[in-house]
């Protein structure tokens, strides 16, 4: 739906342009790659600029200081765009040990794949960028290839301190990317799905819905993911790829101006996402403590209005994930720095053990090994009629198999529909067929141009 | 006029990844220097990744990014950097070695390339490519019933001969888990520290 | 623009290959010689997943194209993790990584 919308203003857009395109052409779809990328990317770096200044004002707090004051008026809110200013005019330094190349790619490498994880991060329902069916896999790999980064910058930098912080960082990185897997898979294996939007979906409704309160073990696992997380996206009190008081500033020393400042846009980058990504994982995603566009109905009346119910699951989304980013503000200026020993003993002794322990206790509680019912806690489901579980798919397969009903009910005859030994695809068909014919034909080149279609 | 169907956004984006990932493959042979060898190396895979993606196994894509990319290779990278004296980063090849190494690997990419235009079979497009939706190659569910031991992608077999020999991959899972427990454990044993051995000698003496 | 069909990616797969038999011939670096070995392996996986792909072929291997990749990434990664712990070993024992000098054995 969000397609189909988004497709209409783009045409009245180039309708007020002067320019009359047909809604297959190729500069349309050019377009609306640019639009949507853009989109994507301000939103990083817009979040980047917005946390810069929250993570000073939360370490001000913390420390009883105020912060940032004066720029832009009361708040300091302006005081990002006058450190990225300053950051912009700085003379770009190169040591002359330094490995030219390396030491210039290495920033932009860190970045590209913070941004590149965003690719599969849905923000609302059936808001995501490119639809892959294993997008959390997808995600965290994406978000480990950011230490290739800081490992390049560490070596190409010819500096003492920046080895010795990238080869922590690395050691870091592969040791807790253990733990975050064992983690991420429980959510995993109670949806059934490895779809980050299926995943969202399947926690509509109220709060009690969501993931984290599904059982006792998931509970404890968001805790376990959390501390994993932090750990690898560098965060105090794991950042011992930077430590100041022992590294000068680690792999960064080095650098200066704007690439540096890549790295913390990389930083920040990453925070939100794996917030994001614990976000749709265990809190519910888009669908908020209140189901207030369940209850009026919206979410699924289409048309504005469900264009606005979406809108709204995306904010929703975003300030969920910004909580848990200043979460992860608040422990940076509260805990001290780890030793490099306590990183390991945190990791291999607490977090993997831990985070095994939750996973084989939510295998027991699904299957019922407990003797509870097998399920939520709750029966949340008597707070409101909800979906069957079952009843919540990708929405591409449900394009595909709308597209499939469609032409088997024009065909009449030929091969049954596509999607046959999946269950009960009459029901989208009846449903579906005025949606699929527009976004069959429009909406799904435009949303899957990169993949197989 | 160009439209979205005239456009083969999957040529296109082969061809991208294609090119990206031969020309890293053989700047990773032609440089050097082994950190840049190791650079080069992490770009080549992660655009073969994107090959994958290509052909639908999206699944196989995230692993090859999440394993080889984010595992083997930052391992691999460890490697470099703990041995990376100066005086080992480039060790240059005698040019007869190059010489005699390109003839050979020419020839074997003569040879690979006519084998694989010279199939019929392989060099034809397949004709019902714009019937296959992406829900037909969506294949996480199946890979992963796959390793439990059930192929739900083959029950539509039903010659009883091939039948008998579905019992999916979970004998070869097994296998491999206990491999790598195995290849744990011996490279923790072959990798530990010697020296403290001879430090408690020395104490001793 | 031709159709892209399965002999494309055997022709990147090949190009993979042979780089990496080049790099395991030439490199004398022991990390290069098991960078080439990285690389023969991603080539052939390149051949298993396009031979299994539904998309290129009416007539596909299937999954079984796919899982086969994924024992390859899955035994690559104990084979590398072997292979360094070996190569570190001998650094350690000849403070060298030149595989020229592992010569203790040479009559």
């Amino acid at each position: 739906m969000a397609e189909l919308i988004n497709l209409q203003i783009l045409n009245r857009l180039l309708g007020w342009a002067g320019v009359d395109l047909p809604p297959s052409h190729l500069a349309g779809a050019v377009l609306a790659a640019l639009v949507h990328g853009v989109i994507l990317l301000g939103i990083v770096a817009v979040a980047a600029m917005f946390f810069i200044w929250a993570e000073r004002k939360v370490a001000g707090r913390i420390q009883d200081r105020l912060g940032p004051t004066r720029v832009g008026g009361r708040f300091g809110w302006l005081q990002a765009l006058a450190d990225g200013i300053k950051l912009l005019s700085k003379e770009d330094v190169r040591p002359r040990e330094a490995d030219a190349l390396l030491f210039r790619c290495a920033p932009y490498v860190s970045f590209a794949a913070s941004f590149t994880a965003y690719l599969a991060l849905p923000f609302s329902d059936g808001w995501v960028a490119q639809h892959i069916n294993s997008a959390v896999f997808f995600i965290l790999a994406v978000l480990g290839l950011e230490v290739f980064g800081v490992i390049l910058a560490g070596y190409a930098s010819g500096s003492k301190w920046s080895l010795f912080g990238a080869m922590r960082e690395s050691a870091q990185v592969v040791s807790y990317e253990v733990p975050l897997g064992l983690c991420v898979v429980v959510p995993v294996f109670i949806c059934g799905t490895m779809n980050l939007v299926t995943i969202g979906n399947m926690q509509t409704g109220w709060l009690t819905n969501w993931l984290v309160f599904h059982d006792p073990f998931t509970f404890a696992v968001f805790w376990v993911y959390f501390t994993c997380a932090i750990a690898s996206v560098n965060r105090a009190p794991f950042d011992l790829a930077e430590a100041e008081s022992e590294l000068v500033a680690g792999f960064h020393t080095e650098y200066s101006g704007m690439r540096w400042c890549y790295f913390f846009m990389a930083e920040y980058g990453s925070m939100l996402l794996v917030s994001g990504l614990a976000t749709i994982l265990f809190f519910g995603g888009w669908h908020g403590p209140v189901p207030v566009f369940d209850m009026l109905g919206w979410s699924s009346m289409g048309g504005v209005l469900q264009y606005v119910a979406e809108l709204a699951g995306a904010a929703n989304f975003l300030i969920k994930a910004v909580v848990g980013v200043t979460v992860m503000i608040w422990v940076r200026w509260t805990l001290p720095r780890l030793r490099i020993d306590q990183v390991m003993t945190t990791c291999l002794k607490y977090c993997t053990p831990l985070a095994a322990v939750c996973f084989l206790g939510a295998l027991g509680w699904q299957t019922g090994m407990f003797g509870l019912a097998a399920g939520p806690l709750w029966s949340p489901n008597q707070l409101m009629a909800v979906k069957q579980r079952g009843e919540y798919r990708e929405s591409w397969v449900l394009k595909a198999e709308a597209a499939a009903a469609a032409e088997g009910s024009a065909a009449q005859a030929g091969r049954p529909a596509a999607s046959g030994d999946r269950d009960e695809p009459d029901v989208s068909g009846e449903t579906e067929p005025a949606r699929s014919s527009a976004t069959g034909a429009v909406g799904s080149p435009l949303s899957r141009k990169g993949g197989v279609g | 006029m160009m439209t979205l169907a005239g456009m083969d956004w999957h040529a296109i984006y082969f061809w991208l990844f294609a090119l990206l990932t031969c020309g890293f493959a053989l700047a990773v042979l032609f440089s050097a220097n082994v950190v840049r060898m190791a650079f080069y190396l992490v770009l080549c895979l992660g655009a073969s990744a994107g090959l994958f993606f290509l052909t639908g196994a999206e699944f196989v894509a995230a692993m090859q990014l999440m394993i080889y990319v984010g595992g083997t290779l930052v391992l691999l990278v460890f490697g470099v950097m703990l041995t990376a004296h100066s005086r080992f980063v480039s060790l240059r090849t005698p040019s007869g070695e190059w010489i005699l190494a390109l003839i050979a690997g020419s020839a074997l990419l003569a040879l690979l390339l006519s084998a694989a235009l010279k199939v019929p079979d392989w060099v034809k497009a397949n004709p019902d490519r714009a019937a296959i939706s992406a829900a037909d190659v969506e294949a996480t569910t199946p890979i992963g019933m796959g390793f439990a031991g059930v192929r739900v992608d083959k029950l539509s077999q039903t010659d009883p001969q091939l039948l008998g020999g579905m019992s999916g991959y979970l004998l070869p899972f097994l296998i491999v888990s206990i491999h790598l427990l195995v290849v744990l454990i011996g490279a923790a044993y072959m990798a530990r520290a010697k020296r403290r051995a001879a430090a408690v000698d020395e104490g001793a003496v | 623009m031709a159709p892209i069909t399965v002999a494309h990616y055997l022709a990147v797969g090949a190009v993979m290959f042979v780089a990496g038999v080049l790099c395991m011939v030439t490199k004398r670096n022991a990390l290069g010689v098991l960078m080439g070995v990285e690389l023969v392996l991603n080539g052939a996986n390149i051949n298993f997943v396009a031979f299994g792909s539904k998309l290129l072929r009416a007539e596909s291997l299937g999954l079984d194209g796919q899982f086969i990749a994924l024992f390859v990434i899955v035994l690559a990664a104990g084979e590398a993790a072997v292979a360094l712990a070996i190569a570190l070993n001998f650094y350690n024992n000849h403070t060298t990584i030149d595989v020229d000098r592992a010569d203790d054995l040479k009559g």
